[in-house]
């Protein structure tokens, strides 16, 4: 197939396309099967209403334009959560364009609970075909199956695929390109779940010329993996090492690309003259896209290690084994994952909570994960603490330093627990998905289905919160850099940058600010900062050294903000109440567009961004306003 | 039809237990699953229908969730679902 072709939108339809659903569990291998047929040029959206993203691709079918969507996976059509009721409503024709036909792709070496499906599914009256994928495994295990005979037996074509090597996939095509011709069962297989189960062993009864045995390695695998003692550890290692691997692999490339948008903005600077248009491309566009790329090697390592720890198996287990803990606040073991992501950064953390299949459970994490401690909030963490806490040791190589780092972690993490554990008992109330879920074999997933599962997330994250992320940071630009002020005579540079902050729309806005966070003892300067931070945390950093004319961020910065008097009340701006306060404050605040738009994206609405926004800025507010009078009252207020 | 009905030999009712109540080791045989909200019926849905045999293989390292195998699947459950599900031990 040409380059051009492959451009050619797969959606809206030409009349002669035909649509075929894919249906089946998930862990059937209906993706790689989707990968296989349509060459990984699926075209992702969304379902009109829903939050459950569509999949479809064309198909390479001789002669036929055929076009395959991927419907979520199931394990009923009796839908109870918002993916199932997507696959009930496309295949009643509500949602979207109802198929002409069904693939139902199943799982050889658990048919049975494919077949529990398949029975719902031969139902619903449309042409259908079973496709059997993991046959290599199947015969790996000594299972023998008559295909023929499953065909005869439950009336519809059948064919059988290794798909991710491509074996069998010739006849799959050959069969797709004409489903009216395609065998359909005499009677409809029975309605009620029992009997339903009654015809699937019926079938499986006769269909078998040997039992696949049992998978002996899953099973002593698991012995380790799901030991009381030994599987804990191993969770702790695993969560321990996913994290750090996130943290230090990601950092040389955030650095170089940190390197990058500085190098690019000096050379525009370079290349254009001084002045609005130049401050523009290189503040407030190319600043725009730095602030979203930097999130790409940490979507991309989160996706790559969460993608491969799910599709071996391993997800599943660390669910179970940490289920109970999360249970405490009425979430389940699959948010663990992404609230754990979150420490690294929310963004990829919330794109993580697809996994959960409750969508209350879903929402409450997703509104709690920005209280997890990002790495955006060390820059800020690192400034104060380093400019006001005495580096003195506590005990052997434990430092205050770094104990207060730690409470600041603790300090989030317990407050995202208490949240969701109270919004499950008010505003998201209500009955809960019973928590089931399978723990499939082990198996070594095909390095392309990764790939292709990772470009598909962080592509979306470019697509989707990118445009939001470029338009707030620049015009958190303007608000920063208008009105233009004349410099004075006689000042420097660093000076005209003090001066132009100062009598910008943000500068006013800080200063019109001040009577509101007075009472949490920040001045007007904080107030700019705060303001900046909105489009990211750690750019609170850079606008105070821009306030206080600092050269250098680590030193000078440090040295400016211990050093600046109130030339009011003739005290320090930086008491230690106030230092205090502004770290809680960045322990609640949601300051982060990024986190914004991803909510956005992620729910649908902008209801729960605001929602999320407002409960974090009282939360942020009263802490700080109780801290700030507490340590003063200890007489930490000068 | 009648789930509770005895088809496997033994009086009726009389060591019928509840999955949840079974240790790590146990088989049984699905009696009944109270079906009357969605999580029950998709209990029945994922093949806890009345005759078919369930195997407890372990507990989760903090007693809860428990695992299962039946139908040559491994599943997982909370001990407030399983406790839905009445059964035989074998």
């Amino acid at each position: 197939m040409s380059a051009g072709e492959a451009t050619l939108p797969a959606t809206p339809v030409r009349a002669a396309a035909l649509r075929i659903g894919l249906v089946g569990s998930p862990n059937s291998g209906k993706t790689t099967l989707f990968n296989a047929l349509t060459g990984l040029r699926a075209k992702v959206g969304n379902y009109p209403g829903v939050t459950v993203e569509r999949r479809e691709g064309q198909a390479r079918v001789a002669e036929q334009r055929v076009i395959v969507v991927d419907l979520p996976g199931t394990y009923s059509l009796d839908p109870v959560s918002p993916d199932e009721e997507v696959v009930s409503r496309v295949l009643a024709g509500e949602l979207a364009e109802r198929p002409d036909a069904l693939v139902m792709v199943a799982d050889a070496t658990s048919l049975e609970r494919s077949l529990l499906v398949l029975g719902q599914v031969l139902r619903r009256s449309l042409p259908t075909c079973l496709v059997l994928t993991m046959t290599d495994e199947l015969h790996a295990r000594g299972g023998k199956l008559d295909v023929p005979h499953l065909e005869r037996a439950l009336g519809i074509p059948v064919r059988s695929v290794v798909g991710h090597r491509g074996i069998g996939m010739g006849a799959v095509r050959e069969l797709l390109a004409d489903p009216a011709r395609w065998e359909r069962p005499p009677i409809p297989p029975p309605e009620s779940a029992a009997d339903r189960a009654g015809w699937v062993d019926s079938i499986l009864a006769s269909v078998f010329e040997s039992r696949p045995q049992r998978h002996a390695l899953t099973d002593a695998i698991d012995r380790v993996v799901l030991h009381p003692l030994a599987g804990s550890l191993l969770f702790a290692l695993v969560m321990v090492s996913f994290f750090q691997l996130i943290f230090a692999w990601a950092t040389p490339a955030m650095d170089a690309i940190d390197a990058g948008v500085g190098a690019s903005a000096g050379a525009i600077r370079a290349a254009l003259p001084a002045g609005l248009l130049a401050d523009f491309l290189a503040d407030g566009v190319i600043a725009g896209v730095g602030a979203v790329v930097i999130f790409l090697p940490q979507i991309v390592l989160l996706f790559a290690l969460l993608y491969l720890l799910e599709d071996v198996g391993y997800m599943a287990r660390a669910a179970f084994v940490v289920d109970r803990l999360m249970g405490r606040v009425g979430l389940e073991g699959r948010a663990f994952v992404s609230l754990l992501s979150s420490y690294a950064c929310a963004v990829p953390g919330i794109m993580a909570t697809r996994t959960i299949p409750s969508p209350r459970n879903r929402l409450i994490t997703i509104l709690v994960s920005p209280l997890m401690t990002c790495s955006a909030r060390l820059p800020v963490y690192a400034l104060l603490i380093g400019a006001f806490v005495p580096a003195s040791s506590v005990w052997g190589p434990l430092g205050l330093q770094g104990l207060v780092l730690l409470g600041l972690y603790l300090l989030g993490t317990l407050a995202a627990l208490v949240v969701a554990a109270l919004l499950k008992r008010t505003v998201l109330r209500g009955e809960s998905l019973p928590f089931y879920m399978e723990l499939p074999s082990y198996r070594w997933p095909p390095l392309k289905l990764v790939a292709s599962q990772v470009w598909g997330s962080a592509s979306a994250f470019l697509r989707r919160a990118g445009s939001i992320i470029l338009a707030v940071s620049m015009l958190l630009w303007v608000l920063l850099s208008f009105p233009r002020v004349e410099p004075q005579a006689g000042m420097d540079r660093q000076q005209q940058a003090r001066f132009a902050l100062e009598h910008s729309l943000a500068g006013r806005a800080g200063q019109a600010l001040e009577p509101v966070i007075a009472p949490l003892g920040f001045d007007w300067k904080i107030g700019v900062g705060l303001l900046a931070s909105l489009a990211a945390r750690e750019v609170i950093v850079a606008t105070l050294a821009q306030i206080y004319a600092a050269a250098d961020e680590d030193t000078s910065l440090r040295a400016a903000v211990r050093a600046d008097v109130d030339p009011r009340s003739g005290k320090k701006v930086f008491s230690p109440a106030t230092v205090a306060s502004l770290l809680v404050f960045f322990v609640f605040a949601l300051q982060c567009m990024s986190t914004l738009a991803i909510m956005r994206r992620e729910t649908g609405t902008w209801r729960w961004p605001a929602f999320a926004f407002g409960y974090l800025l009282a939360l942020a507010y009263t802490a700080s306003f109780v801290t700030y009078r507490v340590v003063g009252s200890l007489g930490g207020g000068v | 039809m009648d789930f509770n009905s005895d088809e496997n030999g033994a009086p009726r009712g009389s060591h019928e237990t509840t999955l949840a109540d079974l240790p790590p080791g146990s088989v049984a045989v699905v009696v009944s699953v109270d079906a009357s909200e969605p999580i029950g019926r998709r209990l029945l849905d994922l093949g806890f229908v009345p005759r078919t045999e369930v195997r407890v293989v372990r507990r989760a390292p903090l007693g809860d969730p428990l695992e299962y195998e039946l139908r040559s699947t491994r599943l997982c459950l909370r001990r407030t679902e399983a406790a839905r599900i009445r059964v035989l031990p074998r």
